[in-house]
């Protein structure tokens, strides 16, 4: 196996969380909902997942546990910040003290357990392809459905009539309320979706990037995903583009510490944060005076019948 | 027939003060109900959290230890928050303090030295909390950038900093390896309120934050705009406040309280710096914000339940082998009662019989 394609490998396996639960905030932030609770959500996932698929034996059974998970979290969220109109900064932050918690209790008993990584689809002849062969063609079964998700996120946000109606309640929930849009109940919605994503996310964590559990392994990629979506400018293909960058940053650290490059392995470690906070400051910075958020993002909605 | 809130003519006093007071006691239960789902009797672990600490006076004084890191930091958070700036990174500013402070005790171990290292070792830490601080400020008001994130992912950075220099620099040579420095000087440590216990002059400096931040609050122009800013920016502008300068100022003032958490846990119980610093101080510290309904005083009360969760959960862990994450569950059980019950003073639950759009 060359270099290039070693680094492919590894980029991609690095991003997929992070497209995943970045698309998933992007769509609840499209409708008007800031949830900063992904990192609460993705560890519960990573937690759950890890410890459905060990206890039956299956991966697939760990994915929707985890699924489940991250859902029953944003429910809470969504109970919260949309049914009792609390402060969606705090509710967030709330949410990912509680799943750090919670994924402690529910990881403990399965410290130093071991299972073999998700298994891939590998795609005959084509996979033999030199360079980019086992880059396309002989991948888990999530990170194709992380394209898939990508592009159905697109085509929903902007084909759809379902995805205007979503981004007309995160632009202006009061008119969206005037047309007769339920606007709590579409937010509940996307919230779900977006606990979906990142209960999701997290099961690649300890299913398919590094097929253990170990407590914090989610390591700020919630807090990075929110980053991306403010990068991509709340469009879903930046966000790819965006997740694969970062992604890129964080794999720097590997393959610095393979070839014994002379920087400490803290300062490799920093990276990612430090770039997602260059990134946030360049992107600002450009956008300076008008900004392409949802111009309903983090306002709570009480209807006034 | 569903539910729906709705807006209340006034603010019921009596609510704002019972409001926290019922957080804690759902969170109570759902602690109870928690214990038995992890197979424990509910009392029993209730009172090993809750009341088995407030028992002897060693435990007393424990309460003041923890309770004095949370108390300095949530006041900070107090007036971030009431400004509508969102400093998450507390934890971060708390480690610089460290680091900061921590250089001075480092430099002037083993050379002659007098009274004055310790002042000047909490002046650098509250220094090293607020430069770190001002980094999200100021990206917030120069570019645009979010500040909950800035400040956030600046943890991780200050975190791998004080890693780094752990393991390396300033590793003890004669620590036989492990990560830590020297101990430090007695002239470097922070003195004790009474002799043999571990209660330090520390939880005396975050009274006298509270008491200030009271004041500031309550009975001063700055107190007055931190307030508009937060409330009603348009009308802060008009009325001459810059805001930009408001950013930084509670950025400033939360980061150098969070530093001086730092180098007083430090140069305190810890007595020489390690890769980790804290329990996530500058997180539970959020909690204490909002629990005590972002009012110093109410900070002090939220600071010392706070504290009394941690120390709860070592006790828990040793006595009935409850794991220590269960006190971050209550923590954001708690923060979640707590935003809960907030909804209620602004609103009330009415009973709608017709159907309407939602």
């Amino acid at each position: 196996m060359g270099i290039f394609e070693a680094i492919l490998l590894t980029i991609i396996t690095a991003a997929t969380p992070l497209v995943i639960a970045a698309l998933g905030e992007l769509v609840v932030e499209r409708s008007g909902v800031l949830n900063l609770g992904v990192e609460g959500m993705m560890i519960i996932g990573a937690a759950t997942g890890f410890a459905v698929a060990v206890i039956t034996g299956s991966t697939l059974l760990g994915v929707l546990a985890a699924i489940g998970a991250g859902m029953a979290l944003a429910a809470i969220f969504g109970l919260l910040a949309l049914g009792l109109a609390a402060n969606q900064v705090a509710t967030g932050l709330a949410l990912t003290i509680l799943g750090l918690g919670l994924s402690g209790l529910i990881g403990a008993g399965f410290i130093g357990a071991k299972r073999d990584p998700m298994a891939k689809i590998v795609v005959p002849w084509l996979s033999d392809i030199p360079i980019v062969g086992k880059v396309f063609f002989a991948q888990d079964p999530i990170v194709y459905f992380s394209v898939v998700l990508a592009l159905g996120v697109w085509w929903f946000l902007f084909k759809s009539r379902a995805g205007l109606v979503l981004r007309a309640v995160g632009e202006s929930h009061g008119s969206a309320h005037s047309l007769g849009l339920p606007v709590l109940r579409i937010r509940f919605i996307a919230v779900l979706f977006g606990g979906a994503c990142a209960g999701l996310a997290g099961a690649y964590l300890s299913l398919a990037y590094t097929p253990f559990w170990s407590p914090g392994m989610t390591a700020g990629r919630g807090w990075i995903a929110l980053a991306i979506v403010v990068f991509a400018s709340w469009l879903p293909f930046r966000a790819v583009i965006g997740a694969y960058l970062f992604g890129g940053v964080t794999i720097l650290q590997l393959h610095a510490q393979a070839r014994g490059w002379p920087v400490p392995s803290q300062v490799m470690s920093a990276l990612p944060y430090l770039a997602t906070i260059i990134v946030l400051v360049v992107i600002s910075g450009v956008r300076r005076g008008g900004t392409q958020a949802p111009a309903s993002l983090g306002v709570p909605f009480v209807p006034d019948r | 027939m569903r539910l729906v809130l709705e807006r209340r003519a006034d603010r019921p006093t009596w609510l704002v003060v019972a409001s926290p007071l019922i957080a804690v006691a759902l969170t109570l239960v759902a602690g109870a109900i928690l214990f038995a789902l992890l197979g424990k009797n509910p009392v029993a672990a209730l009172t090993a959290y809750f009341i088995d600490p407030l028992s002897d006076g060693w435990a007393l004084q424990e309460l003041s230890v923890k309770a004095t890191p949370l108390i300095l930091i949530g006041v900070g958070l107090i007036l971030c928050y009431l400004s509508n700036n969102w400093n998450i990174g507390a934890e971060g500013q708390l480690v610089m303090g460290a680091i900061f402070g921590g250089s001075v005790a480092l430099a002037t171990h083993g050379v002659p030295n007098g009274p004055w290292v310790l002042p000047v070792m909490l002046a650098a830490g509250a220094l090293g909390g607020m430069l770190l601080a001002l980094v999200p400020a100021i990206l917030k008001t120069r570019f645009g950038a979010n500040e909950i994130l800035t400040s956030l992912m600046l943890v991780y950075v200050a975190e791998l900093t004080l890693d780094y220099l752990v393991r390396g620099p300033w590793r003890d040579p004669k620590g036989f390896n492990f990560p830590q420095s020297v101990s430090f000087e007695p002239e470097a440590t922070v003195p004790l309120l009474v002799g043999g216990g571990r209660a330090h002059i520390g939880f005396l400096i975050a009274l006298v934050a509270v008491v200030v931040a009271a004041i500031v609050m309550a009975r001063t122009l700055k107190g007055f705009e931190i307030r508009l800013v937060g409330e009603a920016p348009r009308a802060a502008r008009f009325a001459g406040f810059d805001d930009r300068r408001t950013t930084w100022f509670v950025f400033a003032v939360s980061g150098a309280l969070a530093g001086l958490a730092g180098i007083l846990e430090v140069a305190g119980p810890m007595g020489q710096l390690q890769p980790t610093v804290s329990p996530g101080y500058g997180f539970t510290a959020i909690i204490v914000a909002f629990l005590g309904r972002l009012n110093p005083i109410g900070a002090l009360i939220a600071g010392l339940f706070l504290a009394l969760t941690f120390i709860g959960g070592e006790n828990a862990q040793i006595m009935m082998r409850i794991p220590l994450d269960v006190t971050r569950v209550f923590q954001g059980l708690l923060l979640f009662f707590v935003l809960a019950c907030d909804t209620f003073i602004l609103y009330r639950l009415a009973v709608v019989r017709q159907e309407t759009a939602a």
